[in-house]
């Protein structure tokens, strides 16, 4: 039995824990994805969450220690945006074409969804730090935190606000675009960029590669328009 | 080995990047100049097989890269708590609205640049809803 628990000590403390846990639960939720017809609720990015966060808390297991196997998953999140440049590339000519309805799209989507989250949760009561901090809420989240940080918000809540507006709209999307009738898949993908950054963008190459790429224009845009001007609007109100 | 050459051009890129942003103070993260620098270098053809391999990659799973921050959440679990309800309303609201917003902007736009296109010459009509079936 003590050997069963140096064995568990040993495993838990060391990077391995974090990384095979992380990689095991993300291809478990991803079957379960699967085999439920790739349905966006089953979204596997927030099931692994779940699931790996109730582990860490039922195990008294702070999450540096998990991070410091995950890390190594992690760090891979850089070269992942650069590579979101291949889909851009591949259909260059069409989105220069489009550029005024994408740059358009892009700043009445953003500040839309900045603003309703600002104004709501004023109106709701929520306090001036929280409010701040979802001010950059569907940028992808290490600009989010950035932002946050030059509001004077709460950076590390800001980080938790854009991933839950990720997995809000990766798993919900379909249902509200269909509901739309939108059916084109630039504009599909491009609107799940927008207002989910990266999550909704892991779904929207999932789901189709055209939507992907428009998803990754929306999410590129998203990140020059609202590094410039979430500070801007924030000061104007000041 | 195609994949792995075109992984170094992303890290090399995404260094450059970094480089770049803290060189300059811009408020832009380093992987997203990375991204842009990577739109001017593929315009080597060398680079294209090798960048075609590790980005199908890397996107085919980029899920997958997002849980570890994800998980982070649980640290922040008190004061998410403490406002849950509001939060959740809050978020999902806004994030349904900046969808709606964007799809119905873009839309609207990219149809009406489709008319005028076709007014002027042949183009390839590539949408599946012309006639705006509501």
């Amino acid at each position: 039995m003590t050997d069963v628990v140096h064995l568990w000590t040993y495993l838990a403390s060391s990077p391995l824990f974090g990384l095979t846990a992380t990689v095991t639960t993300y291809v478990l939720a991803h079957a379960l994805h699967e085999r439920l017809g790739r349905a966006p609720w089953s979204n596997p990015v927030m099931l692994s969450v779940i699931v790996l966060g109730s582990v860490l808390l039922a195990t008294g297991t702070p999450y540096p220690v998990y991070f410091a196997g995950a890390q190594f998953v992690h760090v891979l999140l850089g070269p992942a945006v650069v590579a979101l440049g291949w889909p851009l590339w591949q259909r260059r000519a069409e989105l220069r074409r489009r550029a005024l309805p994408l740059a358009v799209g892009a700043l009445v989507g953003g500040g839309v969804a900045s603003g309703v989250a600002v104004g709501a949760g004023w109106a709701l009561g929520l306090p001036t730090p929280i409010l701040l901090s979802l001010a950059p809420k569907s940028v992808t989240a290490p600009v989010a935190v950035g932002i946050a940080e030059r509001l004077a918000g709460v950076p590390a809540l800001a980080a938790a606000f854009t991933l839950l507006t990720g997995v809000v709209g990766a798993s919900s999307a379909k249902y509200l675009l269909d509901a739309m009738g939108v059916r084109d898949w630039a504009v599909r993908g491009f609107a799940l960029g927008t207002a989910s950054h990266g999550i909704g963008a892991a779904r929207a190459l999932s789901v189709h590669p055209e939507a992907g790429a428009y998803a990754a224009v929306g999410l590129g845009l998203q990140v020059l328009f609202a590094s410039f001007l979430i500070p801007l609007v924030a000061a104007l109100f000041r | 080995m195609q994949a792995l050459r075109g992984l170094a051009v992303l890290l090399l890129l995404q260094a450059a990047g970094e480089g770049i942003t803290r060189a300059l103070a811009l408020p832009f993260p380093g992987p997203v100049v990375g991204l842009l620098l990577l739109l001017l270098a593929l315009n080597l053809p060398l680079l294209r097989a090798p960048v075609a391999a590790a980005a199908n990659l890397l996107l085919s799973h980029l899920s997958l890269l997002f849980v570890p921050v994800g998980v982070g959440v649980i640290v922040h679990l008190k004061v998410l708590s403490e406002y849950a309800g509001r939060l959740a309303l809050v978020i999902a609201v806004s994030t349904w609205a900046g969808i709606a917003a964007t799809a119905w902007v873009t839309q609207a736009l990219m149809r009406r640049a489709q008319a005028a296109e076709r007014g002027g010459a042949s183009a390839p009509c590539r949408d599946v809803d012309e006639e705006g079936t509501p």
